[in-house]
């Protein structure tokens, strides 16, 4: 680098330049937040919904599945399982849990009671609400 | 206090020690084992979910996949975070040209942070996730069961009281001493780091402000605030093997990070694709992120540029391959890789698939784990009384360097090409199989990677066997 190019110079544009784009990144963030509840216009966040999250996120199921492409990569997308497979195959499929097939990989038993079950299928219809912008490019997730 | 020249050492040895030029310098020895040995925890874990990808059902239901694998990111993050702990201690007397604020301060932390790292990975494995929520308070304040940020709530608020006693004791040094170019990106770096993580107490209902402010500490982190950090430990670690004039060096530094942060901060937005946010993030993630690597090659060529140029030849050549390796991999992992899937009309189909654990696992490597290994090489020697290992230590330690860097590729490679399975089979196709029946179709992907993995292992092993050997010094 030319000996012109001083480091004080160099330091200047660190300061102004990550300032500058993190207010202009400030003010892309309140105008997506503001955003957000027209754009996904359509999800409804109920009581049930928000107790459901809780169930998700207490079981970690992010720790095997992804969420609208976000957690890990062991077992199907569930952003729209509420779509794929509906609420009661979804029931059922919680309570059959393990399949202890051999070899298979396994899901635990989360022992959830009926209500419980309820709230996490309203968390995953909501989930399916959301608008993605077309996410995922089929029903496979 | 400020001139803590009679403050308690940690090892007794060091009172002696001609080869660090501050006594509470060596503070920072006891993180860097900590972050060894945490390290070798992370990757017994990684071996576990790497064998469950294929053998489902091992271990099952003692160790399910999704346990373990909080483990395996959590032991990650905290080694890391002990390494740059270690390299904070070390770094900023050197710089600052003084004893630590408080050495004591210093080890107490420690032993805090080990001591709640511990019980947190004991309650993981020990306890129903649920269980472990509810007495710790997840109720009080849900933040749990978010990737990265699965520790419970009281581990939250240890890792921010750690954090802030850190800061705390390198601020204070840093005000009272020599103010340089590195120190200070360090120190922004470091701050920044406990700043962002206070957004893992953010947790809406709404899941689209969820998720987009769990970015606030997952993107911001590695692409943003950490890249700081480790320019700094990098710069500084140039300065000293290389000899080149520091003028040059600060000033790569600060064009480097200016570059991370014009790109990085609106490159969040290559993760506000699909998650409910408006449509314009899809322009404005796909172009800035689309720049996040410039930064990254900077990297390289700042590094080999500097070891070309260099005055002096220091006898702990480790040290400089683990500077270049740095320079190469943080750019192979985080730039290229991570340039595969950013565009958001490529994004659409790789999306959560294999192709962001392969980044995901080239990248931290590359750029994170490589740089604390690259900081605990380099003073590592210094703090056991000697310039450097003997030749014989230091040719193990480079045979590990390629062992753990190449199984690092043959992962990556293997995840890669799982993903470009998993995308054709399983988005790309017109008749899409279902997430399991594609899977089936990936094993042999995921076997390459266990046996890549095991290579890890064994280079893994051969570094920790470095330090224990012996054998004439190099001159
Ligand atoms: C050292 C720096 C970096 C590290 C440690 C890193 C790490 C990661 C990790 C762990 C994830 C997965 C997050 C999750 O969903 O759990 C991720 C996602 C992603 N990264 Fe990076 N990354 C780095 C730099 C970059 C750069 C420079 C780019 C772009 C050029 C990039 C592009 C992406 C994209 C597009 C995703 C989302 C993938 C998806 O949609 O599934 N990353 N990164
Ligand atoms: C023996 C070597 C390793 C094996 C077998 C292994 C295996 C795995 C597996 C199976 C996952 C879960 C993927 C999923 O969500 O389905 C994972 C996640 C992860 N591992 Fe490793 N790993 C190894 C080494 C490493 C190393 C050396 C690093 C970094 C320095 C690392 C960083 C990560 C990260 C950041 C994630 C989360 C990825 C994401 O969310 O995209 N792993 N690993
Ligand atoms: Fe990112």
């Amino acid at each position: 680098m030319s000996a012109s190019f001083t480091k004080s110079t160099a330091r200047n544009i660190f300061y102004g330049g990550s300032v500058f784009f993190f207010l202009i990144f400030l003010g892309l963030t309140v105008d997506t937040t503001m955003a957000v509840p027209s754009h996904n216009a359509k999800a409804q966040l109920t009581d049930a919904a928000v107790r459901g999250k809780k169930i998700w996120e207490t079981r970690n199921c992010a720790g095997c599945h992804t969420l609208i492409g976000e957690g890990a990569f062991f077992a199907p997308e569930l952003g729209n399982v509420y779509v794929r497979r509906g609420p009661e195959f979804i029931k059922g499929w919680m309570k059959a849990m393990p399949t202890n097939v051999p070899g298979r990989r396994q899901m635990p038993q989360f022992n959830l009671n009926d209500a419980q079950l309820d709230d996490l299928v309203a968390f995953l219809k909501y989930s399916s609400q959301i608008n993605t912008n077309n996410w995922p490019p089929n029903i496979e997730g | 206090m400020s001139n803590a020249t009679v403050a308690p050492l940690p090892a007794s040895k060091a009172t002696v020690n001609d080869q660090i030029k501050y006594r509470s310098q060596a503070v920072a020895k006891p993180y860097f084992v900590a972050a060894i040995g945490l390290f070798i925890g992370q990757i017994l874990f990684g071996l576990i979910i790497g064998l469950q990808y294929f053998k489902g059902d091992f271990l099952f239901p003692a160790i399910p996949f999704g346990t373990a694998r909080m483990v395996h990111t959590n032991l990650l993050i905290v080694w890391l975070l002990f390494g740059f702990m270690g390299a904070g201690y070390f770094l900023i007397p050197e710089e600052c040209e003084r004893e630590l604020y408080s050495p004591k301060l210093a080890i107490i932390t420690f032993w805090v942070f080990l001591v709640a790292g511990a019980l947190t990975i004991v309650g993981y494995l020990g306890l129903p996730y649920n269980v472990l929520a509810h007495i710790t308070g997840n109720d009080l304040l849900p933040t749990m069961g978010r990737g990265y940020l699965e520790q419970p709530l009281i581990t939250k608020v240890g890792i921010v009281l750690v954090a802030l006693s850190f800061l705390f004791n390198l601020s204070m040094t840093l005000l009272s001493g020599r103010k340089t170019s590195i120190s200070i990106v360090m120190m922004l770096g470091l701050w920044g780091l406990a700043i962002f993580f206070l957004f893992s107490f953010v947790n809406p209902n709404n899941l689209v402000l969820d998720k987009y402010f769990w970015w606030w500490v997952v993107h911001l982190w590695v692409e943003g605030v950490w890249e700081l950090i480790m320019g700094a430990m990098l710069a500084f670690v140039l300065v000293k093997v290389t000899g080149v004039d520091r003028e040059i060096i600060e000033k790569w530094l600060y064009l480097i990070i200016a570059m991370t942060l014009i790109t990085g901060i609106i490159g969040t937005g290559h993760h506000y694709f699909w998650i409910g946010t408006p449509g314009y993030w899809q322009l404005l993630g796909s172009i800035f992120s689309a720049l996040e690597p410039v930064p990254f090659f900077m990297m390289t060529v700042f590094a080999f540029n500097m070891v070309k140029r260099r005055r002096r030849e220091h006898p702990n050549q480790a040290a400089t391959l683990w500077a270049l390796g740095t320079g190469v991999m943080s750019f192979l992992g985080a730039g290229v890789w991570g340039f595969l899937g950013t565009l958001s009309v490529v994004n659409y189909y790789t999306h959560g698939t294999q192709l962001t654990a392969a980044h995901g696992h080239m990248a931290f490597y590359g750029a994170y784990a490589m740089v604390v290994l690259t900081m605990i090489s380099y003073t590592m020697p210094l703090l056991r009384g000697r310039e450097a290992n003997s030749a014989a230590a230091q040719k193990l330690e480079k045979t590990a360097f390629w062992v753990m860097t190449l199984a690092i590729v043959g992962i990556t490679l293997s995840l890669t090409a799982a993903a470009v399975t998993q995308v054709s089979l399983q988005r790309l196709s017109a008749s899409p199989l279902s997430f399991m029946e594609t899977q089936q179709h990936i094993m042999p992907m995921y076997w390459a990677r266990f046996g890549f993995g095991l290579c890890f292992f064994t280079g893994l092993m051969m570094y920790v066997t470095s330090f224990f050997v012996t054998g004439k010094r190099e001159s």
